[in-house]
């Protein structure tokens, strides 16, 4: 009896915590503004971090935020270490491979080269890029020598110590740090804007249709209230690429 | 922290930087050593419990006990370090969540679906609507036991030579007083046989402590991520602009490494001292000098 009462029990706390399920949200915390970590707080914070909480609620979904390193961002979602991918990843063939993605969240947002001086030959000299990315993906099928790092961040940092001729990145990843350099880092002339990549969109499990469908719908939503190119303002500024 | 860190952006100097160490970032930065502590504390005696079974296992007279002692500390000896660091964590994490799958899921669908890996809800481990300090402590358990299994194959290999070098006699002598194998085994070879064993063991423990850095990729975010984190250029999209600092916060490390082995060495050299009196050692002989000079 005692034995029947207790395996009761656990069956009713197990389907108790299946019915109240979380979704993980996977990101990377190191890409202002999409995503990063607020140093006043310790908490991460940007343009997908605001994005996701609202898809969440639309979509009456209870989230939590993880942070994984962009190396394994993919290998640990298909492991279901976390439901889904917000971590400024572009949609492209390659991915689609290996997971799934809702519909883009942003526009085609263009990439750039900044460097040192804005003459720099970013066709053949050395470019610094961030690992798997579309940009390094460009960057090797361009003539220009391809020098990857795991963090964005040692992507200017090795610009900067005349490591890498150029770094070629998001440019609105760039934008605020070549402004805020005091001229130090300038955008590299007939470079500074260039078309990549479909748009930025949330990556998640391919057997995982249901939450995908969940939040494409609140995607949707978001785009016809006018509601996400509000957000793209905030975070991306006033002359920000927003959708029709 | 302080109540004039409000904002930031209007401090100058020191109150700048005092708020700026203080801040949320850093607080997890600071969290991050003790973990590395606790990290080091909790493996060493494991990875020790584990070294002592291999050595055990690899001198039975049991044949199948033998075998897989020696196969243990063969093995791991053997692959590199870092595969193993990536592989125990996956394939425990994985196998588990299989194993809850078989006994707690409802549905026959196949574990492995295309590239994914998936378990229903009530499989998960931890469950996704655990809090995260449950994540993250399971993420620790992991490597931890992924530390031991490395480590306790080196000290195996150790503990294994050690006893080998405990002198015939002494056991002998056990022996001629009547005491039975598991009596010799506790009561000579055992306290004996630690002064061979603390050069080796001493060289695993500083080994163990520079190895901590692998938490990173196992994904805990230890000193080393933090570092690198708080050091990277901020921007004015951040509370607390600064430049690439990675410098000041490597060497901050680099400092507590050395600290750390600095304090080790002390400790194991009065272990070294305490442990040869009366041995049959070189170190030994020279303390019984000592005494009666």
């Amino acid at each position: 009896m005692k034995k029947l009462l207790i395996a009761a029990t656990v069956l009713a706390a197990a389907t108790g915590m299946a019915s109240s399920q979380t979704v993980r949200m996977g990101t990377e915390g190191a890409y202002p503004p999409y995503n990063f970590i607020d140093d006043a707080t310790g908490d991460v914070a940007g343009f997908e971090i605001d994005l996701g909480n609202e898809l969440c609620a639309r979509a009456e979904l209870e989230c939590t935020w993880v942070r994984n390193d962009w190396d394994t961002i993919i290998p640990n979602l298909v492991s279901s270490n976390y439901d889904t991918i917000m971590a400024g990843m572009n949609i492209n063939e390659e991915r689609k491979a290996v997971i799934a993605f809702t519909q883009p969240y942003t526009p085609g947002m263009p990439s750039a080269y900044a460097a040192l001086s804005a003459d720099v030959d970013v066709e053949g000299g050395v470019v610094a890029a961030q690992t798997n990315t579309i940009q390094s993906g460009h960057v090797a099928s361009t003539g220009a020598t391809l020098l990857e790092f795991p963090t964005p961040d040692e992507t200017v940092a090795a610009v900067r110590n005349g490591e890498a001729d150029a770094v070629f990145a998001d440019k609105d990843f760039l934008a605020p740090i070549v402004e805020e350099s005091n001229g130090e880092l300038v955008w590299v002339e007939g470079y500074d804007t260039v078309p990549l990549g479909e748009g930025i969109g949330m990556g998640l499990r391919q057997s995982d249709t249901e939450l995908r469908e969940k939040f494409d719908a609140a995607i949707t939503e978001m785009k016809q209230d006018g509601s996400l190119n509000q957000l793209l303002v905030k975070w991306f500024g006033e002359d920000a690429m927003v959708f029709e | 922290m302080f109540s004039y860190c409000a904002d930031p952006s209007l401090l100058q100097g020191f109150q700048w930087m005092s708020c700026y160490l203080t801040s949320g970032t850093h607080l997890l930065f600071y969290a991050s050593f003790g973990m590395v502590l606790l990290l080091l504390a909790v493996t060493a005696p494991i990875a020790l419990a584990f070294g002592y079974g291999g050595a055990m296992a690899c001198r039975s007279p049991i044949g199948p006990l033998r075998w897989v002692g020696k196969t243990y500390t063969g093995m791991v000896r053997g692959v590199p370090d870092i595969v193993f660091f990536l592989f125990v964590p996956i394939a425990l994490d994985q196998g588990l969540e299989w194993l809850r799958h078989q006994a707690l899921c409802d549905s026959d669908a196949p574990v492995r679906q295309g590239n994914d890996f998936v378990v229903c809800a009530a499989a998960k481990l931890p469950l996704s609507d655990s809090p995260a300090w449950v994540h993250d402590t399971y993420a620790l358990i992991l490597a931890v036991i992924a530390f031991a299994t490395v480590f306790g194959a080196f000290a195996a290999n150790v503990l294994y030579g050690a006893m080998q070098a405990v002198p015939r006699e002494q056991l002998e002598t056990a022996e001629a007083y009547g005491m039975s194998a598991r009596q010799v085994t506790r009561r000579v070879l055992v306290p004996q046989m630690w002064i061979y064993a603390l050069p080796g063991l001493s060289n695993l423990w500083l080994i163990l402590i520079k190895a901590t850095p692998l938490l990173f990729l196992l994904g805990i975010e230890d000193i080393v991520y933090w570092a690198r984190e708080l050091g990277g250029a901020k921007t004015s999209a951040f509370s607390y602009p600064h430049p690439d600092w990675r410098l000041y916060y490597f060497l901050v490390i680099l400092v507590f490494y050395l600290l750390m082995t600095w304090i080790s060495e002390r400790v194991l050299g009065r272990l070294t001292a305490r442990l040869s009196a009366g041995q049959a050692t070189l170190a030994g002989e020279a303390q019984r000098k000592a005494a009666t000079a």
